[in-house]
């Protein structure tokens, strides 16, 4: 090994270092370790000057090893590995000690600060040392994309994919595509409505020649890595072929089995055989087997009798696809909170207590009122049109014994709810809110449209909903007013909290995306990675990631699109060298590293008598190394001088 | 039959306006395997009152019965039957082992009266320990006199779940209306079942406080319950002993005897109506002694 010529660079960050640590103390300590050449300060490392420093310094000093002591690698090491290969080093020649997320941000002595930041300094400089120089490789990526959730959001990703030629499969869990916004009836600010600006984007993505709509579907497992994925589909039994339905509806006007419509919150009913809306896409009914008299009880098969293209088939069963694609949107969106768990607001104990989803279903059309808001009583609607209506904002939202988050849509959900109630029955609606936040383009604007209907505000939140004497009351304390107020209303609307959705935790696991503490998938960076996850390759638009109204999950979905479109149309991409290497001669064959591998990476050669490797399936975790006996494996970038040079540094000190 | 041991705690009321409560609590509890001993020398949880004026005296006040518990050593459960010396030793349990500074001052007070406490003792509710301990399927199979047909509005009161805990639910709370319908009663529904019956109110704004206990018992009386049931001397109290003037200030004609639900229990167990206490009410419970 030729002279090791070691250059170390201290960052301020601004103050986000500087002010905890003392950075010229930290930077006099290094130029006295061994092997050190140059030893630097510097404000911003990772700006252009700082970058040019360390530059000038490979080329002109003869540097050869470089330590920055700056903030995380996750956040700047990629970006100084581009700045030694610019130079002509080898970027895997290179250590950074992190001294603001590990030392200033956490410490709150600047003596101790000071003391731990001289510590990792010291270990980058022992082990950079022994680092060793490792080439980068790369796969070839599949040209093919998965989009998983037909929504709004999923729906945007597969059309902007197929529009630029690529084949894209899509998948949705429920019978039709078309998401939680196929349920609403006119979208805030513009008052347009949803089925019509929706539906047409739902023929497209079912028609498009790139697109393969997989409905009633669910994804069991993914393999494989970024580029190149092997996924499971799942295709539920629909007990309708569908090549043979042409979408009559005669199986679901003959079925004699009434359910309650989950497309109508219960307010309506389909049947057992149904397809959830008229518009439904792909137009094919599914037979709800729990609800089926057929299936249940062996008698009935009134649909498969009328069929009139004998499409209905009880014998079938779930089918397995295996998908190989190059990356994967997750688009599975969010649910409502359930108000039967808070019984203070009234929702199952009182028939005119509706959640705001259930009334977009009573203003709409073709909802199971024709489009009329009427109240119900005994289980039925009646004529009777409300004469004063409270919409109750934030229902299990900003509360800590529910979800502590904002749920960022319903202000303005709740807003165009009171105008179209007020606009259909001119009843009297209350609106009783903690904050209006009506952030967004044209909002502010509805909002002060929606107060010069005549709305009423007030500003407190409705804290419970009881009856008395057959009479709705609204209690709620009125901040403005100063008073406990107890309003009397026909129908109560809560505007219930965006939660993650039913299954996020299994989506998770599958897809090796993390979950924040509210339960919604992780993004890799919340400003400038916003669609990334944890795993290459998989990518997060829509609901699934936060709550979003409908122009910001369009956005995002075309935003998901162009993530996967840089990374097809680049046609490879990188893979990390730091992999684990077995040494053949050493490995005993003992197979205990296989079955530990989390990637299934290590296999064993029968031939050689010895474990192998894959390359681009290992992660680097390291699992396998540590596992084995012999000490045959071992895992480049992370080998044993290296880590235990680290490890007595920092503890010496 | 094994008996359970348990340290208990009758809070003032039990020695005095709710004495029928404590009665029948020492009637029912050998017959269904608890024995519940009087911790010695208890003091006033620091209820209302304490807790408005000085909130840290009042933990105190909670610690040093806790302290004696613990140092009668044993089983380290104190069983409370006051919904409110519910919430307010529960309170002092909790804050004591979370905050750091509240045990400090809680350690140094009880030092200055030469006494320890290191937190073990958890305060359970006589309701928690009939549905968890003992269990329902235990309940029913010693249920000799079924109240079949009898309808009962369970009332908890508001403090029972508050602040949140790991036994009710505070708005909706459930283990007196399975214990209830184990005694082969009908339990009606009942909105108002967590709401507050107006409390210490009743002494110094008794408008507001009437008006409370009219909501309570009209919704008991709409839904046809012929008795309220309840687990707080203090609920108890309010919407017996006020409902004639309920009557008088709102013009309604309520008549609903309010029992406590170791009495309805008592009753299904084969006890008699006065050895539980019954004769002791403001309302009189007429018929539904006598079932």
């Amino acid at each position: 090994m030729s002279e090791v010529r070691i250059a170390v660079y201290v960052c301020h960050c601004g103050t986000n270092i500087a002010d905890k640590v003392d950075v010229a103390g930290v930077r006099e300590f290094a130029r006295r370790l061994p092997g050190v050449e140059v030893a630097r300060d510097y404000q911003y490392m990772c700006a252009d000057p700082g970058q040019e420093l360390l530059r000038s310094d490979i080329r002109e000093r003869g540097i050869n090893r470089v330590v920055v002591a700056s903030c995380s690698p996750r956040m700047h090491e990629a970006t100084f590995r581009q700045v030694l290969e610019s130079a002509g080093l080898n970027g895997y020649l290179f250590e950074m000690a992190n001294i603001r997320e590990h030392c200033s941000w956490v410490t709150e002595e600047s003596e101790l600060a000071t003391h731990k930041a001289r510590a990792l300094v010291a270990a980058a400089v022992k082990r950079v040392r022994f680092h060793a120089p490792l080439e980068e490789r790369y796969v070839e990526v599949n040209q093919k994309a998965l989009v998983v959730g037909g929504g709004i959001a999923g729906i945007e990703a597969a059309l902007k994919i197929a529009r630029a030629g690529k084949k894209v499969w899509l998948v949705e869990r429920g019978p039709s595509i078309g998401g939680k916004m196929a349920g609403l009836d006119k979208t805030f600010p513009t008052l347009d409505c949803s089925a019509c600006i929706l539906t047409p984007k739902m023929v497209e993505a079912a028609q498009h020649p790139k697109i393969t709509l997989l409905s009633y579907s669910e994804v069991e497992g993914v393999d494989g890595y970024v580029g190149n994925f092997q996924v499971t589909v799942r295709r539920k039994a629909r007990y309708v072929r569908e090549e043979d339905c042409t979408g009559c509806g005669t199986c679901y006007q003959k079925c004699p089995k009434k359910v309650p419509s989950e497309f109508d919150g219960g307010l309506s009913h389909r049947k057992a055989i149904y397809v959830p809306f008229p518009q439904a896409v792909p137009n094919v009914p599914v037979i709800d087997r729990s609800n089926c008299i057929r299936f249940q009880t062996g008698r009935c098969g009134a649909c498969e009798k009328f069929c009139p293209r004998d499409a209905v088939d009880f014998e079938q069963e779930d089918e397995f696809l295996t998908l190989e694609v190059g990356a994967v949107i997750v688009a599975t969106g969010y649910e409502t909170f359930q108000p039967q768990e808070a019984p203070q607001w009234g929702w199952g104990r009182y028939e005119n207590v509706l959640t705001a989803r259930q009334l977009e279903r009573l203003v709409n059309a073709s909802g199971p009122t024709g489009g009329k808001v009427l109240l119900r009583r005994d289980g039925e609607f009646t004529d009777e049109v409300p004469k004063s209506v409270a919409v109750l904002h934030c229902i299990g939202s900003r509360d800590e014994n529910y979800y502590p988050y904002c749920s960022r849509l319903c202000c303005m959900a709740s807003l165009k709810l009171a105008h179209l109630i007020r606009e259909k029955t001119g009843a009297q609606v209350y609106s009783f809110y903690i904050d209006i936040r009506s952030a967004g383009k044209g909002y502010e604007e509805f909002y002060t449209r929606v107060q010069a209907e005549g709305i009423q505000f007030i500003r407190g939140k409705g804290a419970e909903v009881l009856e008395r004497d057959g009479q709705l009351y609204v209690h709620a304390e009125d901040t403005l007013l100063g008073a406990y107020r107890e309003v009397p209303v026909d129908m109560v609307v809560l505007s219930t909290a965006v939660t993650p959705a039913p299954g996020a935790e299994r989506v998770a696991q599958i897809f090796g995306i993390q979950r924040g503490q509210d339960g919604f998938f992780l993004e890799s960076h919340p400003k400038l990675e916003p669609l990334k996850t944890a795993t290459e390759g998989i990518y997060i638009v829509g609901c699934c990631q936060g709550p979003k109204d409908i122009p910001d999950s369009v956005a995002q979905g075309a935003g998901g699109a162009a993530e996967v479109l840089s990374l097809l149309t680049a046609g490879r991409v990188q893979i990390s060298p730091v992999v684990a290497e077995i040494d053949a001669e050493a490995c005993s064959g003992c197979k205990v590293c296989v079955p530990l591998c989390p990637y299934s990476a290590i296999k064993y050669d029968e031939e050689r008598g010895a474990c192998g490797v894959n390359e681009a399936l290992c992660k680097g975790c390291g699992t396998c190394v540590a596992s084995c006996p012999s000490g045959a494996l071992s895992c480049r970038h992370f080998t044993d001088e290296q880590i235990y040079a680290q490890i007595e540094e920092v503890s010496s000190l | 039959m094994t008996m359970r041991r348990y340290w208990y705690y009758p809070g003032c009321s039990g020695h005095a306006s709710a004495r029928d409560y404590q009665r029948s609590v020492a009637l029912i509890s050998p017959a269904l395997g608890l024995d519940l001993v009087e911790v010695e020398d208890w003091n006033c949880c620091g209820t209302t009152a304490m807790t408005s004026v000085e909130p840290r005296l009042s933990v105190v006040l909670s610690a040093r019965n806790l302290a004696l518990a613990e140092e009668a050593g044993g089983r380290a459960d104190l069983v409370v039957t006051c919904n409110s010396c519910y919430a307010i030793l529960r309170r002092a349990q909790e804050q004591y082992a979370r905050r750091r500074e509240v045990r400090a001052e809680v350690d140094e007070a009880l030092a200055g009266i030469g006494r320890r406490y290191s937190g073990t003792v958890r305060v359970r509710h006589l309701l928690e320990v009939l549905v968890r301990d003992v269990g329902l399927d235990a309940l029913r199979e010693r249920v000799r006199r079924p109240l079949s047909g009898l309808r009962l509005a369970p009332y908890y009161g508001c403090l029972l779940g508050r602040p949140r805990n790991d036994f009710e639910d505070p708005e909706e709370p459930l283990s007196m209306d399975r214990l209830l319908e184990a005694t082969g009663a009908t339990v009606v529904r009942f909105d108002r079942k967590s709401k507050c019956c107006g409390g210490a109110l009743i002494t110094t704004h008794e408008e507001a406080a009437l008006e409370l206990v009219r909501e309570v018992l009209s919704e008991a009386a709409a839904r046809e319950a012929r008795a309220v049931v309840t687990a707080c001397p203090m609920c108890q109290f309010n919407l017996d002993a006020y409902q004639a003037k309920v009557n008088a200030a709102f013009g309604t004609r309520l008549r609903l005897p309010v029992l406590y639900f170791s009495q309805v229990l008592g009753l299904s167990l084969g006890f008699g109506a006065s050895e539980l206490g019954l004769g002791q009410r403001f309302v009189p419970v007429g018929g539904v002694g006598k079932l």
